[in-house]
């Protein structure tokens, strides 16, 4: 008796212990010493992170995995997915199982400090919204006083959903739901009025609706939703790998490289700051501890960020969303990296 | 002969600790219990170090912060500026609620159905024996979903009750709408309502307690009243007609209450995108607790079976040949007999049914694990703090539970004397 409460007890806490495992050494040396990316990704939300019919993953966050991989190894094929729910993700991240998180997550305060992340950039600003089927007549959020809305439970929206009802003098009732296909089913059936979460998300769900063109999302974006990849807290060397991979892919566009020219901008462009970038001057790669021509491997993986957008999100896809914030500052978006050199 | 006659030795030798069988067994038990928590010493030391390192010192500040988001069903005032400890106790009460449904409900359908599987009526014996191993062999949560999924896909949405050719209608006279997200049904208004009582973090409705005391004290007359017809049938032989001083005892306080309170009924009505007025019983709450009640039923059903079989066939024969009717039999001989076998296995069931009741989750149920171990774990991401407070809440109510039982446990078992 008294050796399986101890066993037991073993076995408790040390998963417990197992969870909070020092981190020694740098992640990125611990990554190259795998030879594998651990990248933390959503279940499954179409042009963000989900796998295709053969079970590979594609998407847009899918893409930034990608390209860390390729920027680390040269190899973009090195990643192991690993989805993650919006309740385990920060445990996941915090744990170890995953090396960084990529889950169309909201860079917040608390979650920035509180929960002992770092997030490195934004690589899609977001908004939250309301989906709702034509035929209730509603043009407007503000229409919405008593109704019933579905939401995915352990996200921001949940928050900014009460925040903005209190705000407008309005009530509602929540049908909490854990994850987007049950959302999607109970909105389907009747079960509530409206649909809300970041407007990429519900764009992206409603592309996967048999009648899309019977759901309207509404005008009204009610928060600001800056989603991004986030690391371990105090990971600083590590963070600056993800966040200058992702500059680089924001740069690439910037200055017109694109998979198809990038072999031949790297051995003939003479613009500087095109060959700092892709290594073909000043070694920035030994900065971070990555070969010279990483960023030309992270930019090969799937492109630059103008590409990965088209290609997963963008408006030629069935989720077709249009680049609005998320176009280069020269476009009168907020894409504006810091330079390379 | 010589006969060596040593004086034993008196005193204490450590070595009799290891060699002495009468300390062996002692020994042995108290370095175990060391090692043990010497053990469970350095696991915990160890977590909790490396949740330092980590920078995620334990702390349960978290829980006076403003939990900032709502809740679809309060049985206390809760808004999204109260606290997660609020938001816990909502939780906890929702629980509460689900349990003590579930736990009535369960009995009175497990007796039956245990009761009718013995039944002689072949038809009726092996309905229930289906029943039974139907809800017994398949798991909670699949019952759980389906029904829910019913409720959601069959009933129409509020919608449907909109115009003047309405592709659904409320039915008994228009007071009651089932939809698929609750059903709204006509609910007690009090024009003379007596208010709340402060009384700490939980107020006390007014109203509610005076109708529970009419209640109560309308129960414990009518036991006077029945207990003094016993002493008179005792006394005479004779029982005096009481059946209209039950009635009188049982209803009359209630309806002096109610129209004290000036109470009428306050019927639904569609208003924009749902019904308004009455009560709304939410489907995720009828489809737990149906759940919930069906599948423990199931269990109880057997243990009550298995109780009633372990009366011997004499007691029955005996009560027969005194006369007595079968029902009666059973109500009075076979069923008190039986408690004492029914009665332990049905406190683990009520248990059960406590914790399978967080399995609330998966209808969107706001339950203890809904809020504190779901809501608020999300958003402050105190997820140890967050789960030990819910394993102690749980470890809590099923101890108090197991322990009232016991309770009643000792009040009806056989009395030795």
């Amino acid at each position: 008796m008294k050796q399986s409460v101890f066993l037991g007890t073993l076995a408790a806490t040390t998963l417990f212990a197992g969870m909070a495992l020092a981190q020694g050494t740098s992640t990125l040396d611990t990554v190259k010493a795998r030879g594998e990316l651990n990248c933390g990704v959503n279940t499954g939300l179409v042009g963000f992170a989900a796998p295709d019919a053969s079970g590979n993953w594609q998407g847009f966050d899918v893409a930034l995995c990608k390209a860390v991989a390729g920027a680390i190894f040269g190899d973009a094929s090195k990643v192991v997915y690993i989805p993650t729910t919006s309740s385990d993700r920060f445990e996941q991240l915090t744990s170890g199982k995953i090396d960084f998180l990529i889950r169309n997550t909201t860079w917040t305060f608390s979650r920035d400090t509180d929960l002992n992340m770092d997030f490195v950039g934004v690589n899609y600003y977001d908004g939250q919204g309301f989906m709702v089927r034509k035929d209730l007549g509603v043009s407007s959020a503000k229409e919405l006083n008593g109704a019933t809305i579905c939401i995915q439970t352990g996200t921001t929206t949940e928050l900014n959903l009460a925040d903005y009802f209190k705000a407008n003098n309005m009530t509602y009732t929540a049908v909490p739901i854990e994850t987007n296909a049950e959302g999607e089913q109970q909105y389907l059936a009747g079960a509530c009025d409206a649909y809300t979460t970041d407007a990429s998300g519900l764009a992206a769900t409603r592309a996967a609706f048999a009648d899309p063109e019977n759901h309207i999302i509404l005008p009204e974006i009610i928060s600001k939703e800056p989603l991004g990849p986030a690391v371990r807290h105090g990971d600083s060397a590590w963070g600056d790998v993800i966040r200058w991979t992702m500059n680089a892919l924001v740069a690439a566009e910037e200055f017109g490289i694109t998979s198809a020219n990038i072999e031949e901008l790297a051995t003939s462009s003479q613009n500087p700051e095109i060959q700092r970038l892709l290594g073909t001057s000043d070694n920035l790669g030994a900065m971070i501890g990555l070969d010279a021509d990483w960023a030309k491997n992270a930019i090969k993986a799937s492109g630059n960020y103008g590409e990965i957008f088209a290609a997963t999100i963008g408006e030629s896809t069935p989720i077709g969303l249009a680049r609005g914030l998320n176009a280069q500052w020269t476009q009168g978006g907020l894409l504006y990296t810091p330079p390379f050199r | 002969m010589a006969v060596v006659t040593e004086e034993p030795k008196a005193g204490f030798r450590l070595g009799m600790l290891i060699y002495d069988t009468r300390y062996r067994s002692i020994t042995i038990q108290i370095v175990v219990l060391m090692l043990v928590m010497l053990g469970a010493a350095w696991l915990i030391d160890n977590l909790l170090r490396n949740l330092d390192a980590l920078g995620r010192g334990i702390s349960f500040g978290f829980l006076w912060n403003r939990a900032g988001y709502d809740i679809n069903q309060t049985l206390v005032e809760y808004t999204n500026d109260s606290s997660h400890a609020r938001a816990t106790l909502v939780g906890l009460l929702n629980t509460l609620l689900i349990a003590v449904l579930g736990c009535i409900a369960a009995t009175v359908v497990g007796v039956i159905a245990g009761v009718l599987r013995l039944s002689k009526n072949w038809v009726i014996a092996r309905l229930m024996t289906i029943y039974v191993e139907i809800f017994r062999n398949i798991p909670l949560l699949l019952w759980i979903l389906m029904i829910y999924t019913v409720f959601t896909e069959a009933l129409p949405a509020p919608n449907a009750f909109r115009g003047d050719t309405p592709a659904a209608s409320m039915v008994l006279f228009d007071t009651v709408a089932f939809t698929n997200r609750y059903t709204a049904i006509p609910w007690l208004i009090f024009d003379r309502s007596l208010g709340w009582l402060p009384l700490g973090p939980l107020w006390l409705n007014l109203d509610l307690a005076l109708i529970l005391a009419a209640l109560v004290g309308g129960f414990l007359i009518n036991r006077t009243i029945l207990r003094r017809a016993t002493r008179i049938q005792e006394a005479t032989g004779l029982r005096p007609t009481t059946w209209w001083q039950s009635l009188l005892a049982l209803f009359g306080p209630i309806i002096v209450v109610f129209l004290a309170l000036g109470t009428h009924l306050d019927s639904p009505s569609l208003q924009g995108f749902n019904f308004t007025g009455g009560l709304q019983v939410s489907n995720s709450l009828v489809a737990l607790w149906l759940a919930l009640t069906l599948y423990t039923a199931a269990f109880i059903a057997e243990i009550v079976r298995a109780g009633i079989n372990a009366i011997s066939r004499g007691q029955s024969e005996a009560a027969f040949a005194l006369g007595l009717r079968p029902g009666r039999t059973m109500n009075l001989i076979i069923l008190p007999q039986a408690l004492r076998v029914i009665i332990p296995p049905l406190i683990s069931q009520y248990l059960n049914l406590t914790k399978n009741s967080s399995l609330a989750i998966a209808v969107g149920y706001m339950d203890l694990r809904g809020t504190l171990g779901g809501i608020t774990l999300n958003q402050t991401g105190r997820g140890l703090e967050a789960m030990m407070l819910l394993m102690l809440i749980y470890l809590i109510i099923s101890l108090l539970i197991s322990s009232a039982m016991n309770v009643y446990n000792n009040s009806v078992k056989l009395k030795e004397r």
